[in-house]
């Protein structure tokens, strides 16, 4: 008999072939990587921000002295003046709406008028917080012009806000991005821990292992399965979030395939974990808190909803030792500041260590019987 | 048939489980086209001695060569050349059968005609159906139909009728007889005798990790008479399976 020489490629093809069909049957592999997220981003979104004060970049050169930035700096003015290293980065803050506005007080002149001058840059970016802002100036100038003393010849007057040309920053950008990487986490620990476990457990496995295909092809077979569910489950958030929440791209389907390209990545780092939960869980009911174990304090610590920046300063130590954190960074990053894969290359090495890390304990504990 | 020629050998094989000893150094030799049935009480140690010869267990000690290649070094070529039915195996549950026969072909790199296979053990009519919706017998011809389709040399059935109603038990001799007579060898285990005398051209018999007898069934029955044993009463000439096979026809049974 002459036949072609056996095929592992081919063999490891029918199982994710299999494995595929599988999860898409599967309602709760499809409530995992889908409606959950969907479910955070409606009820987050609709929730939105509610910030304290505003923050408003502070031009470092600006005059101090004078009695408006002693209102503006005070403590209940609900202003939280920031000033920056340099103006750029000041202006790039106020185009991803980071700060409601830019206020520089300049000097007072006293050969020409003896007022002071106040510029201020707004940007769309900010959306009603560049708003807010300027009626609370406004009402400053106001209370003291009118209170004559102690420095009744002082003028404030504002100069016209300069539109700087940003984009609106809807609460949906700041969500999405930490939905997408949690739903990848979900899907690659819980996913791959029970699929892995049962295989075994039901003796799928067993099975495979009497025909010709090596371990490794079962276990490439399954994880690219496994990937093109969650691969397609990202799209699909990606584009609810795009069309019925107005999530936005900036630079579209570029974006959008950095977007994916990412997600491929987190996937197959948090499937280590899987891996890792199904050699450990000694029954299918042990699976749940350990797989929890490793979700929950990401998705409470890894910026999932929350800015880490809220969180006293110890506990972000331990944010920045999660890999979901630098994800999610990564991800925010290339959705709303539009970067590329390049520029969030530190991120992506932190996300990579992670990865090997996990693998080298995922071959120690991984169990095929 | 030709029974010069061996196609297994197992020698001197030894399986521990830890301090607890499952074969005891057994030795036989399988011809190329017979029916190989070994028997034996649970726990003797059958499935052990068979899953080692399908590379799925490591062994402690002895050699044991498939179509002349050693289980120690050539496990992936062994597994191309044997179809193998386990005790117990499991199948994606949600998978239909043809999407599992079309998993399968994969996995053995074979082009199939799945509706012939499945036609084979009598399942063409659950094609669509999923694994997880078959009843147990139909389950256990669905793992026997997997043993074919890489068109194997030798395929292994470790207790292959069992859980079968007699019609498909029946049939199920019918397919083996000419899976056998097609060339292929074949190594079945089994707790019925009846089943051991009808099908296998010679058994061996395991007790406690160890074979106590190895011949053809009529050999075996003639030493047993030789040495002066007589059944107790003289069987009728119809038994309960008869009246069974007579009420509920021979066909295959689906629903
Ligand atoms: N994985 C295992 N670990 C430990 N002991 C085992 C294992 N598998 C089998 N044994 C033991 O080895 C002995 C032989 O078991 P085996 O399954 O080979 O018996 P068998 O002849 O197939 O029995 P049955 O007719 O019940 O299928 C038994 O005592 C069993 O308890
Ligand atoms: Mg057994």
């Amino acid at each position: 008999m002459n036949t072609p020489p056996y095929s592992q490629f081919q063999a490891t093809l029918a199982i994710t072939r299999a494995s595929l069909k599988s999860i898409f049957r599967s309602p709760s592999a499809v409530i995992f990587s889908l409606m959950f997220p969907l479910i955070f981003i409606v009820v987050f979104g609709f929730i939105g921000g509610g910030n304290i004060s505003v923050d408003v970049g502070f031009d470092k050169t600006s005059d101090t002295t004078n009695v408006l930035y002693k209102i503006l700096a005070g403590e209940n003015s609900g202003v939280n003046l920031v000033t920056y290293p340099t103006a750029a980065e000041m202006t790039a803050d106020l185009k991803k709406g980071n700060t409601a506005a830019i206020i520089s007080i300049l000097p007072i002149d006293n050969l020409k008028d003896g007022k002071v001058k106040v510029n201020l840059q707004l940007c769309d970016a900010s959306g009603r917080n560049g708003k807010i802002f300027q009626s609370q100036l406004n009402a400053i100038i106001s209370t003291v012009n009118s209170m004559g003393t102690p420095i009744a010849d002082m003028k404030i007057q504002m100069n016209q806000p300069t539109e700087i040309k940003g984009r609106a920053y809807k609460s949906i950008d700041f969500i999405l991005p930490g939905q997408l990487g949690f739903s990848l986490l979900a899907s690659g620990v819980f996913g791959t821990a029970f699929v892995f476990f049962s295989l075994r457990q039901t003796l799928v496995l067993k099975r495979f292992f009497a025909t010709p295909i090596k371990r490794s092809g079962i276990i490439i077979g399954e994880a690219i399965a496994r990937l093109i569910f969650a691969m397609m489950g990202s799209m699909v958030i990606i584009l609810i979030g795009r069309f019925a929440f107005g999530f936005t791209l900036i630079h579209g389907f570029t974006t959008f395939l950095n977007m994916i390209a990412l997600s491929a990545l987190g996937l197959i780092v948090f499937m280590g974990f899987g891996f890792v939960v199904s050699g450990l869980a000694k029954n299918e009911s042990s699976i749940p808190p350990f797989a929890n174990l490793i979700t929950m304090p990401q998705f409470l610590l890894a910026g999932t909803f929350f800015s880490i920046q809220n969180f006293p300063h110890w506990l972000q130590y331990v944010s920045y030792a999660l890999p979901l954190t630098y994800l999610n960074d990564a991800m925010r990053k290339i959705a709303f500041e539009g970067a590329g894969l390049w520029d969030v290359h530190h991120q992506i090495l932190i996300v990579v260590l992670w990865g090997v890390g996990i693998y080298l304990l995922a071959i120690k504990v991984f169990r095929w019987e | 048939m030709n029974p010069s020629k061996t196609i297994i050998s197992v020698k001197e094989l030894v399986k521990s489980y830890g301090t607890l000893p499952a074969v005891k150094g057994i030795s036989f030799e399988v011809y190329e086209g017979e029916i190989f049935g070994l028997l034996g009480p649970n726990g003797a140690g059958k499935t052990t001695t068979l899953e080692i010869m399908e590379t799925l267990r490591s062994k402690t000690s002895g050699e044991v060569l498939i179509n002349g290649l050693n289980v120690d070094t050539h496990p992936q070529e062994i597994k191309k050349i044997i179809g193998v039915q386990l005790q117990a195996a499991g199948y994606y549950p949600g998978l239909t059968l043809l999407e599992l026969m079309q998993l399968f072909s994969g996995l053995y790199n074979r082009k199939i005609n799945k509706m012939e296979m499945l036609a084979a053990v009598g399942l063409q009519d659950k094609a669509k159906a999923k694994h997880k919706e078959l009843s147990g017998g139909q389950k256990q011809r669905f793992s026997i139909a997997t043993t074919l389709i890489n068109n194997p040399k030798i395929i292994f059935l470790d207790e292959p009728t069992t859980g079968l109603d007699p019609q498909a038990r029946r049939n199920l001799w019918d397919l083996i007889r000419q899976i056998r007579d097609n060339g292929t060898t074949v190594v079945i285990t089994t707790h019925y005798m009846d089943e051991a005398e009808n099908l296998c051209d010679r058994v061996g018999v395991i007790e406690s990790g160890k074979i106590i007898a190895m011949d053809t069934p009529d050999k075996l029955i003639d030493n047993l008479i030789a040495s002066g044993f007589e059944r107790k009463k003289e069987v009728k000439k119809a038994n309960l399976e008869d009246v069974f096979l007579s009420l509920t026809g021979k066909e295959w049974k689906d629903e």
